[in-house]
């Protein structure tokens, strides 16, 4: 079986920094893959070069057997790769339904966008992801789990084979990390492909089948959690033993 | 008509010019380059500074004593300047794009018009020992004394600024605050502090360039508009916010507008930086020294 | 506002597929009524100053709508409207000069030149951040007066002096029928603008303007829709151009350009309210109709101060416009009552 999303050989530089060095990694359809590393290991260059916003300085990126390469983010977007934003990045002047109108208008029904009912289904999914009282507010006055919780949603409006979510919990206490990973769960049940990068180790443990490490722009392991966690090399970049 | 003599003049002329490009330009890569405000008003308070050093002049005073003496002052309005789009625009965070360009905007027309309102619309010039005279090194190449005073004063002042930013504490904080504002403040400098502070000095040494500007050539309210395409222009190719960058891009806008001056006529130098800039944008967005 | 438009989303949607909402029929009444006033005044006055003054709001109407599109919108900063502006003047002399082309043929072309200008313009300055399109519209208007100060053909610095041809059949007098022409033009222009703010286009624009990286990343084609909203900004100011040559009988190139167009485009949306396509035509009427009593009893030079100063004024301290202190106040009236309206009230 081949792979949906497929990196092979991706490099990137800043100047004379390399913060990419010829990373391979194959994510299988309907997989739930673990992104770990240290900070600035790399992890969120590679999710910006898969989603288009960096442009990457060798290697190719496939998906669906696509290669990816010179696609600009929109057209990532469209072919079923959404994502998250790590800081939320709300459309702020809309409120929650309008933003999801966004994706679903541009992507999921576009051209096609009268014909459906572009409000409710955007309803639907805030329903879903437990935003059902906030739908009509001011993004405003959405609390931080929320705003992340809205993130997800609107990449979910997106309708996409593939969500990759950058650091959704960082900062949210335990109960909020167990209902944002109750959400992630729930995608993944629907046969969502989902690549979660995180710091909190136990939603990383709890939540991936497979976990990859990055540090220093490389890729230096690769396993289920459990072996992760006791390998030393993962350990080492962890505690700078 | 092409000849070598007018060609070697123009080679001098705008190494001169171009030093004194760079002079009016270093407060914006200060304020625009590293402070990333979007201070489109830069060139209107160079234009208020000529007019401050001919008002200034009309007691006496000698244009480079008058800018020298109006540098604290443009410090305070400097201050005063960014408390106010802190405390509107950047303290928020949201929609600074259109509400600070059209605030500064705002504020250039301001000065524009009160200018007008005050002086009217005549050249104003300035009258010093130095000006008016030239050195003549050849029949074709007199170089007049008003622009190497003004060279070498735009020389000192640009060295100045750069040394001040790399070698003093607060130069290395104003640095610091353009790359990474939450290290800054766990140094424990302000960094909005630091940020009034460094808009203060920018529009000092706007102050300084404004005594220049008059000392080069007559000033009028409408100059501003020209100057924005050569300050941008000089930022941009620089790159933003490097500071010997800042003097080479001055030296290549100074060179390329007296070789377009000198061969196809007076009457197109105001396009010439605005050119450059374009043509910057469109092909090296990031400038020849940037980042 | 944002919580009504909510509600009318998917009504809004179908309009945009052609099937009319009650919100489109109000506003076609209202656009006939206007053209019906406008026929009425024409009919019923003789004075040639009340159409001149008028052209000259209508004229702003145009550049204000045409402006918010891309800066309400999608918050790209335009500050060459004269440049197009001129453009559009500049073009239609061209056609005047060289195959005495009638009116409307020189509105048509003058929109192409400068919708394509547009294009220019957005191609090498919008995949930068917005402060350097600013200073490209800046340098482009700069540029262009250049050449035209410096081409014989358009008369250079001097300028040139056009004569008007015979007014049209049902107009008696040219002034007439430069009104009529102008008093179309808005209501195309703020057609287009509401068509653009309530269709799919709008809404990508206003997700760029809240967060362009966030837009791409669910699909907006940002290039392609802040290119759209140039070039069809841009044509607009450049058809409102066009008409100027017959106005002032003469063209040169420093009042074509005049930096006064430039100011008035972007601080009439502000003024007015840039987030709906009626902020900018209350900020034109409003603030084209003080200009005009302003010019003529005090000066122009404080006539263009008090636009400047009524800019960062409310840039600073009603950043939403009218539009906004308008939704305020009902807001406060609306939800805590008496209490609310009357706090409302004395501000």
């Amino acid at each position: 079986m081949s792979a949906l999303l497929s990196i092979a050989s991706v490099s990137k530089h800043f100047g004379g920094f390399t913060a990419l060095s010829n990373v391979s990694l194959e994510v299988a359809q309907g997989e739930r893959l673990g992104l770990i590393g240290p900070n600035g290991s790399g992890k969120t260059t590679l999710i910006n070069c898969v989603s288009g916003a960096l442009k990457n300085d060798a290697g190719t990126i496939t998906f669906k057997n696509e290669n990816l390469n010179g696609l600009a983010p929109h057209q990532r977007t469209r072919r079923g790769i959404a994502r998250s934003f790590q800081i939320p990045r709300p459309f702020h002047s809309m409120t929650p339904v309008e933003n999801l109108a966004v994706p679903l208008e541009y992507v999921t029904y576009r051209g096609v966008a009268h014909k459906h009912d572009i409000k409710g289904e955007a309803e639907a999914i805030l329903q879903d992801m437990g935003l059902g009282d906030k739908m009509h507010a001011s993004c405003a006055g959405l609390s931080q789990v929320e705003l992340r919780k809205l993130e997800l949603a609107r990449a979910m409006a997106a309708r996409p084979a593939l969500l990759i979510s950058d650091e959704a919990m960082a900062g949210l206490s335990h109960g909020e990390v167990d209902e944002v990973l109750a959400i992630l769960f729930k995608l993944s049940g629907t046969g969502i492909t989902i690549i979660m990068i995180e710091h909190i180790m136990h939603a990383i443990m709890r939540f991936s089948e497979r976990v990859v490490c990055l540090d220093a722009g490389q890729l230096i392991a690769e396993g289920v959690p459990t072996e992760i966690v006791k390998n030393p090399e993962v350990q080492r970049a962890y505690l700078g033993a | 008509m092409f000849s070598w003599d007018l060609l070697i003049g123009a080679l001098v002329f705008g190494l001169l010019l171009g030093c004194f490009y760079a002079a009016v330009s270093i407060g914006l890569s200060v304020s625009f380059g590293l402070l990333d405000v979007p201070h489109i008003a830069h060139p209107s308070f160079l234009v208020m500074g000529g007019y401050a050093t001919w008002w200034l002049g009309g007691y006496g005073w000698d244009p480079i004593l008058a800018g020298l003496f109006l540098a604290p002052v443009f410090f305070v309005l400097g201050v005063v300047m960014y408390r106010i789009y802190y405390a509107t625009f950047e303290r928020h965070g949201s929609d600074t794009g259109l509400r600070g360009l059209a605030f500064f905007f705002g504020i250039a027309f301001i000065i524009e018009v009160c200018l007008i309102l005050a002086f009217g619309v005549d050249q104003r010039l300035v009258e010093a020992v130095y000006i008016g005279k030239s050195i003549d090194f050849t029949d074709d190449l007199r170089i007049p004394m008003r622009l190497l005073v003004a060279f070498a004063a735009a020389l000192l002042l640009t060295i100045g600024l750069t040394l001040y930013l790399g070698k003093t504490y607060m130069g290395r904080a104003i640095k610091a605050v353009a790359q990474d504002q939450i290290a800054l403040s766990l140094m424990g400098a302000d960094p909005v502090r630091v940020k009034q502070w460094a808009f203060g000095i920018a529009t000092a040494v706007t102050a300084i360039a404004g005594a220049l500007l008059i000392i080069i050539g007559p000033v009028d309210p409408q100059l501003g508009r020209i100057y924005i395409g050569r300050t941008f222009c000089v930022v941009v190719l620089a790159g933003l916010g490097s500071m010997s960058g800042t003097l080479v891009a001055g030296l290549i806008l100074g060179v390329t507008e007296t070789i377009v001056l000198t061969f196809f006529g007076a009457s197109w130098a105001p396009a010439v930086a605005f050119g450059l800039l374009l043509v910057m944008l469109g092909v090296r967005p990031q400038g020849l020294f940037g980042r | 506002m944002s919580g009504k438009m909510s509600g009318k989303m998917s009504g809004n949607m179908n309009a945009s597929a052609g099937s009319m909402g009650g919100n489109n029929r109000i506003f076609v009444i209202g656009c006939v009524g206007v053209l019906l006033a406008a026929i009425a005044l024409m009919a019923g006055v003789k004075i040639d100053y009340v159409f001149n003054a008028s052209f000259v709001v209508l004229q702003f109407v145009v550049l204000a709508s045409a402006w918010n599109i891309l800066g309400g919108y999608a918050g790209y900063v335009n500050f060459g409207t004269s440049a197009f502006f001129a453009m559009g003047g500049y073009s239609a002399l061209f056609m005047i000069k060289a195959f005495n082309a009638p009116l409307l043929v020189q509105i048509l072309v003058a929109a192409c030149v400068a919708g394509l200008l547009g294009l220019g313009v957005g191609l090498i300055s919008l995949r930068l951040r917005g402060i350097f399109f600013s200073i490209a519209t800046v340098a482009v208007a700069i540029i262009l007066e250049t050449v035209i100060l410096n081409t014989e053909y358009f008369g250079g610095a001097k300028g040139l002096q056009m004569m008007r041809p015979e007014p049209m059949a049902p107009f008696e007098s040219y002034d007439k029928m430069l009104f009529f022409v102008m008093i179309l033009m808005a209501i195309t222009a703020v057609a287009i603008s509401r068509y653009i703010e309530r269709s799919w286009i709008g809404r990508g624009l206003r997700a760029i303007k809240d967060n362009e990286e966030a837009a791409e990343c669910v699909g907006v084609p940002t290039l392609k829709l802040k290119l759209i909203a140039t070039v069809v900004s841009g044509a607009l100011m450049g058809a409102a151009g066009a008409p100027l040559v017959m106005y002032m009988r003469f063209i040169e190139p420093v009042s074509a350009f005049s930096l006064n167009y430039s100011v008035s485009a972007l601080a009439m949306p502000i003024i007015g309210g840039t987030s709906s396509w009626i902020g900018p035509v209350i900020g034109a009427l409003l603030l084209g109709s003080v200009q005009q009593i302003v010019t003529v009893t005090i000066s122009s030079e404080l006539n263009v101060l008090i636009v400047g100063v009524l800019l960062v004024f409310f840039v600073v301290v009603a950043p939403d416009g009218i539009l906004g202190l308008v939704r305020k106040l009902r807001a406060k009236g609306g939800t805590s009552g008496a209490a609310g309206s009357a706090k409302g009230g004395a501000k």
